[in-house]
């Protein structure tokens, strides 16, 4: 994921591969640990700030600024089993590329997406957030939850969980997140109208 | 008359009186009345007549691989433990403890040989056998009579890995129910090597709406580029323009080979495999842009050659709808399952399904395979059935004008030529009739019709 790039990642996936997907299943195995825990307040508080501004922009319905806090080449992993599985051999609720990341804004924006049409308004709770260090200098691993309530159609609901990231400094900007995995408390079960981009 | 027998009678009308309705004055040639959708009575019935009635679909044999291995389920309403028993023998149990009723498993799936109730311990073997009650001496009698056996649904049945059940002791095998759309669920299994998948997880959706607009929807080639029109921009945003996904409905879809068809006993079918070109590779290029498209395809093309597109298929849309009436369809690679939970709400759950290769038949090639088939399962869930099933939510909501009764599924009737009944009864006509809809709601009526014979079976 960090060599530099050949193919463009907004147009063809190319870097989804074996190897990615082996890297993406170990940055989420066994990553909470207290013994990566960062007790920084500056540090923690830099990653506070970045899930704060996601939510933020999400809530806004500012989909683009949001797509660029990932970097190039991302990844967006909802499982659909509490224990995340292997992507690989298991349907997931989505594991985005940038492409398809993109796609998924793009249809919302066709003004034909249905099931956003009118839009959900949601505001989110994000609350809990932790950094956890990394073999790698320049890569923290974050964990937050989350509460979204979300009003369409006459009536309010409520979509909770977790969420862990992996964030990667850029040399000389802005840290931005690699991978995102977003674990529903009830990812297993059947859910309504998940359309939003959570 | 016991409450039983009015039961099987009725139909499990809420009074003891017959059914209220006159089905002809309901169910028309070209109309169907509001109701059907939206009363909560109907819906009580259809838990019998059709949710026991007919033969249902309960689970694929590879989520219960291993003896002990059980699922929990609901046939209709019916909380049921789905297990295949220590002797090999697929049950589905019903989980509802003989003495009070409470349920006796609270997991979704596991493995055990006999299930303990939770609430005063008695035990029950996997095969539905009492096997032991706490301090029996209390009891005056024993526990021989075989009524205190779990409840199990009378008749379970295989389609070569598809299992079934039905209460109704008069319905035909399970062979002769399926007929004719036997055929292509065949073609569906046998394009896998060996004919061997997986189940691999799960699309999980719901929708406040009846369940009957699923399966409505199930083969319909009317709403295609209107409900799906964002996918179908989303699909071909970077692409040649009108090449990719379902993008063929377009333009004239009725003029085109894909057609729609009728396969008796509720059963219909959506064939869009004559719109694709026919070579090894055609599914293929079809697909829109998945993650790891472009890389696997490389991958197979440089280690692989001529055989990549073999593989690229397999990982590619089957571009079929097999509709197994009430609650199955074969969407793509997905195995739907149509779940009604009341008059107004229905779970929609598409399973996912992965290649199988035990004996290498792929050359090493089917983790990549399954990688990439994946990702191409998890499109159409995420940018196409949300609008779909917003759709459904609307028609639930359209359907609360009470005065405005008709809901009308009458394309393609009377048009001299265009429907056509061929020698085994199968009906077919151009992509977007509604012909389907008509046919399997006749079907719906016969069943709602005649109260089906209805039994439990229990171990001796
Ligand atoms: S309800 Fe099951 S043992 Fe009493
Ligand atoms: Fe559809």
């Amino acid at each position: 994921m960090s060599q530099p790039l050949t193919h463009d990642p907004h147009k063809t996936s190319h870097y989804i591969s074996d190897e990615l997907y082996r890297d993406v299943i170990a940055m989420f195995t066994d990553w909470q640990g207290d013994d990566r825990l960062v007790a920084d307040p500056a540090e923690r508080e830099r990653f506070r700030m970045l899930i704060e501004k996601e939510a933020r922009l999400l809530d806004q319905d500012n989909l683009e600024a949001w797509l660029s806090m990932f970097t190039p080449e991302c990844v967006y992993w909802l499982p659909t089993t509490p224990n995340a599985g292997d992507p690989r051999r298991e349907i997931t609720i989505s594991f985005d590329d940038r492409r398809r990341l993109e796609d998924r804004v793009y249809r919302l924006r066709t003004g034909y997406a249905w099931s956003q049409a009118p839009k959900s308004r949601t505001v989110r709770m994000v609350t809990n957030v932790e950094v956890f260090t990394t073999a790698e200098p320049g890569a923290r691993m974050v964990r937050s939850n989350f509460l979204i309530s979300e009003f369409r159609g006459s009536s309010t609901r409520w979509l909770n969980g977790w969420c862990g990231y992996r964030f990667v400094e850029q040399p000389g900007g802005p840290w931005l997140i690699q991978a995102r995995q977003l674990n529903l408390i009830d990812c297993d079960q059947n859910l309504r109208n998940p359309s939003i981009v959570l | 008359m016991s409450m039983l027998e009015q039961l099987n009678r009725y139909g499990g009308w809420p009074s003891n009186t017959p059914c209220p309705y006159d089905w002809d004055e309901l169910i028309q040639e070209d109309r169907v009345h509001r109701l059907i959708y939206t009363d909560p009575q109907i819906f009580t019935a259809e838990m019998t007549h059709i949710f026991a009635g007919t033969w249902v679909y309960l689970a694929h044999e590879s989520q219960i691989p291993n003896n002990n291995d059980y699922m929990t389920l609901r046939l209709g309403m019916r909380p049921i433990i789905l297990t295949r028993d220590s002797d090999g023998e697929l049950r589905a149990l019903y989980n509802r403890c003989t003495h009070r009723g409470t349920t006796l498993c609270r997991f979704e799936k596991g493995s055990a040989k006999s299930f303990q109730c939770p609430y005063h311990g008695w035990t029950f073997r996997n095969n539905g056998k009492l096997s032991g009650v706490p301090w029996p001496d209390g009891y005056a009698g024993d526990f021989s009579d075989p009524k205190f056996n779990l409840a199990q649904v009378s008749r379970v049945a295989s389609y070569r890995g598809f299992i079934f059940g039905t209460l109704n002791a008069d319905a035909p095998s399970l062979v002769d129910w399926l007929g004719p759309i036997a055929t292509p669920i065949d073609e569906w299994i046998d394009r896998h090597p060996g004919g061997k998948f997986r189940v691999c997880e799960a699309n999980r959706l719901m929708y406040k709406g009846n369940w009957k607009l699923a399966y409505d929807n199930s083969a319909d080639g009317y709403h295609v580029v209107f409900s799906h029109r964002s996918l179908l921009e989303t699909e071909n945003r970077l692409m040649a323009p009108n090449e990719k996904g379902m993008s063929y409905y377009k333009t004239k879809p009725d003029e085109q080979p894909m057609y729609v068809a009728y396969m008796g006993n509720g059963h219909h079918f959506k064939d869009k495999r004559p719109n694709l070109p026919k070579r090894v590779g055609g599914l293929w290029a079809l697909e829109s842009a998945h993650p790891g498209k472009e890389h696997y395809e490389e991958k197979f093309r440089a280690k692989y050659g001529a055989r990549a597109d073999e593989f690229l298929d397999l990982a590619g849309s089957e571009p079929v709808n097999i509709n197994v009436f009430p609650n199955l369809s074969l969407l793509g690679n997905h195995i739907q399952v149509i779940e009604p939970l009341s008059v107004n709400e229905t779970n929609t759950t598409w399973y996912g399904t992965a290649v199988v290769d035990d004996d290498n038949v792929l050359d090493g090639a089917v983790d990549d395979i399954n990688a990439l088939r994946m990702r191409t399962q998890e499109g159409f869930p995420n940018f196409g059935e949300v609008d779909d099933l917003s759709n459904f939510e609307e028609i639930q909501h359209g359907l609360e004008a009470i005065e405005d009764e008709w809901v009308y599924m009458h394309r393609g009737l009377g048009i001299p030529g265009r429907v056509k009944t061929h020698d085994n009864g199968v009906i077919t006509a151009p992509a977007t009739d509604e012909v389907f809809m008509r046919e399997y709601i006749k079907e719906w009526k016969r069943l709602m019709k005649h109260p089906p014979n209805l039994h439990v079976r229990r171990e001796p």
